[in-house]
């Protein structure tokens, strides 16, 4: 019922939607300079590259009022290749992006997001919220005495400001003010006007100016597969917690499809790849931002607002940004995950940390959510797999013995499962049942296989009960649940 | 057992879906399913803070927020919700309808209508509902529309006042839906008994005539009474002053037959008629 829902995804809210864009437009402007700046191009890469995602992402994201531009996360990826191939390289990465992501989309690849679970994510985001700081590191060191105070009284103004005027953006006070000092008293400060080229007219197509060979593909290609990772994971996750602040839901196959289309056209227009931004995105939703209206108007507002005042913008002192910058890497940052490290259990900890320790240390939040996922992959199977209890009673002759077995036998848990038969008593008869147990894995089977064998060569007849009932779960999977003594053959042999 | 969904909001038009319903499930001796959609959203019309700035773990405090809010509001709209589906009910059970049963669902009110019409044999709902700002003006509920393109039953569009139905016309076109609508006539006892007026706004030519008598065959086989009418003109006028002159009480039509653009541009017979004839319209859509 998707086309039912149109106008109302567009129109449903356009006063609120119109409002919230501006706030997002003007907050967007020094994030996306600061995200050129982490990546190591001109301004005009980054603020191309939140109009154009903003704008396409509007009419073919999957989750209405969630913000798209130029992102840390992204940006943090292709530092190398900027340094080491130059833009042209960028772009044509940042299209390639785009083609695996819509690919992704094709596949319905966003369901694998259950795989992630929740201590990942939280470790996700703090990590992020530190590279942001870190990226704000060389604006803070080695500079001129007038920075320190200059951050602080903007700062102050972010934070202070809302208690007083709800009604005025305070980051974009706190830069009309920074500015304004700086230019009124003529402190020697760094400005955004020194780090590179502003934009000064729409953006237009281009194709990117590389050689269309195998050698160019080798060298984009893991920056875009790495891109395409950390890009749809940002946006799903801000997908979901859109979904959450709205208690609405979402497409999310649809927004990874949007995300590649978003990019490829970015990648054209001469913009960096872009994702979904969790802070923006939160910004959007707190200033009253639901439609598809709101995305579509701060794209809109972003190009108009630097088009028209870019002198201006060239003026702003760094200090302006990185006390705006600071103030997303607070609110990016789970603040309760850190008292959570008590209460929550050990190993919930530890795949947050585990995450961002990797991130922090590889600057790849791939590579970090990858280690989380590992991590997370291995706590559940390690608990799982305890849940086994193999019990047995002999009989009154002590001649015979039966083993019941319970709970989940797979491959973090067969070794239990082996270490729990007593070869060393010589009986006549085992019987081992197995009928309220789960064997999941050929590991689960095949250390049946071992146990049985080993009585066999005790002499002892082995009789198992109830291995079709346990066997169920692998027998589905293996696709020979037609052949009804499958398993049984095997385990006789 | 046939089923009915009716969909009461609390409007103006609740008393009426009310009373054809209670009419309907007598004569089809049907069960009724009342449906209110509780529809409002997440935090709707508040006072938004347009600081732009991101408090310290600035997404758990407004999630906080937001629900606190949604939570007054979700119970005062359930409250309000439940209200109108008890009144529903009363005037449904005092009216000698049996068995009627309330649901109230959270949701988009064209989706959660589609989903519950699975099974039912016939769907009534009030000319406009809640979200048509005024009664006094001309414009449709948007939801009316959208339901009837969406939907794969009948659906039976209560005018304001409930009139006893002694007559009721089919303006017939002899497209796929009136013709599936001219079957279900005949097959359900809904209108069984109730003189017949068919109406055709075309040319006077033997096509159309074939066409016509091929469809009363159908009701009189059915028992219906059947008085065949074609008349030249633009239905849009035609069909009001047939319904004026015949003293008719309900006009069953096939529904929306051309695209939105289309509509968009020309406009629609079915929106024309709802809007210009204040009696009941039983809709058919193949």
């Amino acid at each position: 019922m998707i086309v039912s829902r149109l106008p109302a995804d567009w129109f449903g809210n356009i006063r609120g939607d119109l409002l919230a864009g501006l706030v997002v437009a003007l907050a967007l402007i020094p994030e996306a300079i600061a995200f050129s700046i982490i990546a190591g191009v001109d301004p005009k890469v980054g603020l191309y590259a939140s109009f154009s995602m903003a704008v396409i992402i509007a009419f073919t994201g999957g989750r209405p009022g969630m913000i798209s531009a130029a992102t840390a996360a992204m940006a943090l990826l292709m530092v190398t290749l900027v340094k080491e191939h130059g833009l042209q390289y960028l772009f044509a990465a940042t299209i390639l992006t785009g083609v695996i992501q819509m690919l992704a989309g094709f596949l319905k690849l966003g369901s694998l997001m259950r795989f992630i679970s929740r201590s990942v994510i939280t470790g996700f985001v703090n990590a992020l919220a530190i590279l942001i700081f870190l990226a704000q590191m060389p604006e803070l060191i080695d500079v001129g005495r007038a920075t320190y105070p200059m951050v602080a009284g903007g700062l102050a103004i972010i934070y202070l400001l809302p208690r007083v005027i709800r009604f005025v953006p305070s980051p974009l006070v706190c830069i009309i003010v920074l500015t304004a000092i700086s230019m009124s008293v003529g402190l020697d400060l760094r400005t955004v006007g020194d780090l590179g080229e502003l934009p000064s007219s729409l953006p237009v197509f281009l194709l990117p100016d590389i050689p269309l060979n195998i050698d160019t593909l080798l060298i984009i290609l893991p920056y875009a597969l790495t891109l395409t990772f950390v890009g749809l994971l940002e946006s799903l996750m801000t997908a979901s917690i859109v979904d959450d602040l709205t208690d609405t839901t979402s497409d999310k196959n649809r927004e990874c499809k949007g995300q590649g289309m978003a990019n490829i056209a970015t990648g054209f227009l001469g913009g960096m790849a872009g994702c979904a931004m969790i802070g923006q995105s939160v910004i959007n939703i707190k200033s009253g931002g639901r439609g598809r209206l709101s995305t579509f108007a701060a794209g809109v507002f972003l190009l108009v607002l630097i088009v028209g005042l870019g002198d201006w913008v060239a003026r702003i002192p760094m200090a302006a940004l990185v006390a705006v910058m600071i103030m997303v890497s607070i609110g990016t940052f789970s603040w309760s995950s850190i008292g959570n490290l008590r209460t929550h259990p050990r190993s919930s900890s530890i795949v947050m940390l585990a995450t961002v320790g990797v991130v922090v240390y590889t600057h790849n939040l791939a590579a970090g959510v990858l280690v989380g996922v590992l991590f997370s992959g291995i706590f559940f199977a390690w608990k799982v797999g305890q849940i086994v209890r193999i019990t047995s009673s002999a009989s009154d002759d002590g001649l015979e013995r039966t083993y019941v077995v319970t709970g989940q036998i797979f491959f973090a848990s067969s070794e239990t499962f082996t270490s729990a038969f007593d070869f060393q008593e010589v009986l006549e008869k085992v019987t081992i049942d197995v009928s309220r147990s789960h064997f999941w894995d050929i590991s689960a089977v095949a250390a049946l296989d071992k146990v049985v064998i080993k009585f066999r060569r005790e002499g002892s007849e082995v009789e198992v009960v109830g291995l079709n009932e346990a066997s169920t779960t692998i027998v589905d999977k293996l696709a020979v649940h037609d052949k009804a003594d499958a398993l049984d053959l095997l385990s006789t042999h | 057992m046939t089923s009915i969904l009716a969909c009461v909001d609390g409007a103006r038009y609740t008393s009426s879906v009310c009373e054809y319903t209670a009419w309907a499930a007598k004569r089809m001796n049907a069960s009724v399913r009342l449906l209110y959609v509780n529809d409002f959203h997440a935090a709707e019309g508040m006072d938004f803070d347009l600081s732009g700035s991101l408090g310290a773990s600035e997404q758990e405090t407004l999630l906080a927020e937001f629900t606190a809010l949604d939570e007054q509001r979700g119970r005062l709209a359930q409250k309000r919700g439940r209200l109108i589906l008890d009144e529903a009910r009363n005037r449904l059970t005092s009216a000698g309808v049996a068995n009627v049963l309330t649901r109230q669902r959270h949701g988009v009110f064209v989706d959660t209508v589609i989903e519950l019409e699975e099974i039912a044999d016939l769907v009534v709902l009030g000319k406009r509902g809640e979200s048509a700002k005024s009664t006094i003006s001309p414009h449709l509920g948007g939801n009316l529309e959208r339901v009837v393109r969406a939907s794969q039953k009948p659906v039976l569009v209560a005018s304001r006042m409930f009139q006893p139905i002694s007559r009721f016309m089919i303006a017939f076109d002899g497209g796929p839906s009136i013709n599936q609508g001219i079957e279900y006539i005949s097959q359900m006892p809904l209108l069984k008994g109730i003189d017949c007026c068919l109406l055709m706004v075309g040319a006077d030519n033997d096509g159309n005539l074939r066409r016509v008598s091929a469809a009363a065959q159908t009701l009189i086989r059915a028992g219906f009474n059947v008085e065949t009418r074609i008349k030249s003109g633009n239905p849009d006028d035609v069909i009001p002053s047939e319904v004026a002159a015949n003293n008719i009480d309900l006009i069953v039509m096939g529904a929306f037959g051309h695209s939105r653009i289309r509509t968009l541009i020309i406009g629609s017979t079915t929106t024309a008629t709802l809007r210009n004839c204040r009696i009941p319209v039983l809709m058919f859509r193949a």
